[in-house]
């Protein structure tokens, strides 16, 4: 079975090279600042004993006072996981940085939550509505559409 | 040399979202059921009565359905057209995947909105005579999902439709007992109504 990483020595481990980056570490989850994702999950991906090449999923929740966008990552060398927390305050325009210039597979699921919850990913190659059309109005996921 | 992209992506999306709008702002009304050659027996005379029963029992035995399987009901479609209760005992066992070849739809399945012009677009395509049968509770209403943002309230508010079918899915048997309804409700149309 997948190793779920700890998620206080991955942060002691990112301490060293993005300090502040690591808000709060968790059993297996580490909740990071917004602006740092695309940094740390690079490094996440491109260093060697951590290795995460496959993104499992990107889901994202509304806890009324911000939303929550979470990232699952595997190593399938390494066999091990962790789960990766950004958090956005602005409910006018929340803006994450995307990270589909690492993992291919973030496309589509980066879309739907930009569809549902109205959270812009920046530098996303093709950032439309997915599941609803044009012109829909609001974002149905948010815990205030009604 | 760069050639102009004429309709780019966002050009396309947004033509979607209008067409989608316009159809959900016509379709809030349910479109009544073609049911106008119902009940009209004694009208007919002698000579066309005979004309009709054959040109009805030539449409109704040999009804070719259309594919139209947006969800779950699709699955009762095709034990019902397989060997345990097989259709083909009314002259229907081919599915077109072409609707200009095709005089039956079997609404299998909940359908969004985003879906629903493409719907009405293959029933339009199909040639007259052409008959309806909403299957499933969400075919007939919406179902469980009649609140949602983006469910079509029942296919009657874009195609007409002939015969409801309920159940959630229906049963195979339910099935080839709605396919019955639509042979009774063609053996009752008249050649000189159809120009209605």
């Amino acid at each position: 079975m997948t190793v779920a990483l700890s998620g206080s020595k991955i942060a002691k481990q990112l301490g060293k090279k993005f300090p502040g980056a690591v808000i709060k570490a968790g059993a297996d989850s580490l909740l990071l600042k917004g602006e740092s994702l695309l940094a740390v999950a690079e490094y996440l991906k491109t260093t060697p004993d951590l290795d995460f090449d496959f993104l499992n999923y990107i889901t994202a929740v509304d806890y009324y006072d911000y939303f929550e966008v979470v990232y699952q990552f595997t190593s399938l060398k390494h066999n091990h996981g962790l789960v990766l927390k950004v958090r956005c305050y602005d409910r006018e325009n929340p803006t994450l940085p995307s990270v589909v210039s690492l993992w291919r597979g973030a496309d589509l699921q980066e879309r739907e939550i930009y569809d549902l919850l109205g959270i812009s990913f920046e530098g996303h190659p093709n950032l439309r509505r997915i599941v609803l059309w044009e012109g829909f109005d609001g974002h149905p996921l948010r815990k205030d559409f009604l | 040399m760069e050639i102009e992209e004429v309709y780019s992506r966002q050009q396309i999306d947004e033509a979607e979202g209008r067409q989608i709008n316009e159809l959900i702002a016509r379709s809030q009304e349910p479109i009544p059921d073609p049911d106008d050659w119902l009940d009209e027996e004694l009208k007919r005379n002698v000579l066309l009565t005979s004309v009709d029963a054959v040109l009805d029992w030539a449409r109704r035995t040999s009804l070719w359905p259309v594919f139209c399987f947006p969800a779950c009901c699709a699955f009762e479609f095709m034990t019902t057209a397989a060997s345990r209760f097989d259709i083909s005992r009314f002259g229907m066992e081919i599915v077109r995947a072409s609707p200009r070849q095709a005089d039956l739809m079997i609404t299998a399945g909940t359908l969004t909105w985003k879906m629903a012009p493409q719907v009405k677009r293959i029933y339009d395509q199909m040639a007259e005579p052409k008959w309806v049968i909403a299957m499933g509770a969400c075919a007939i209403s919406g179902g469980i999902f009649r609140s949602s943002y983006s469910v079509v309230p029942g296919y009657n508010r874009i195609i007409p439709v002939d015969v409801y079918l309920p159940g959630c899915p229906p049963r195979p048997e339910a099935l080839l007992y709605a396919i019955r309804m639509i042979h009774k409700k063609i053996a009752s149309r008249s050649l000189i109504q159809e120009g209605k």
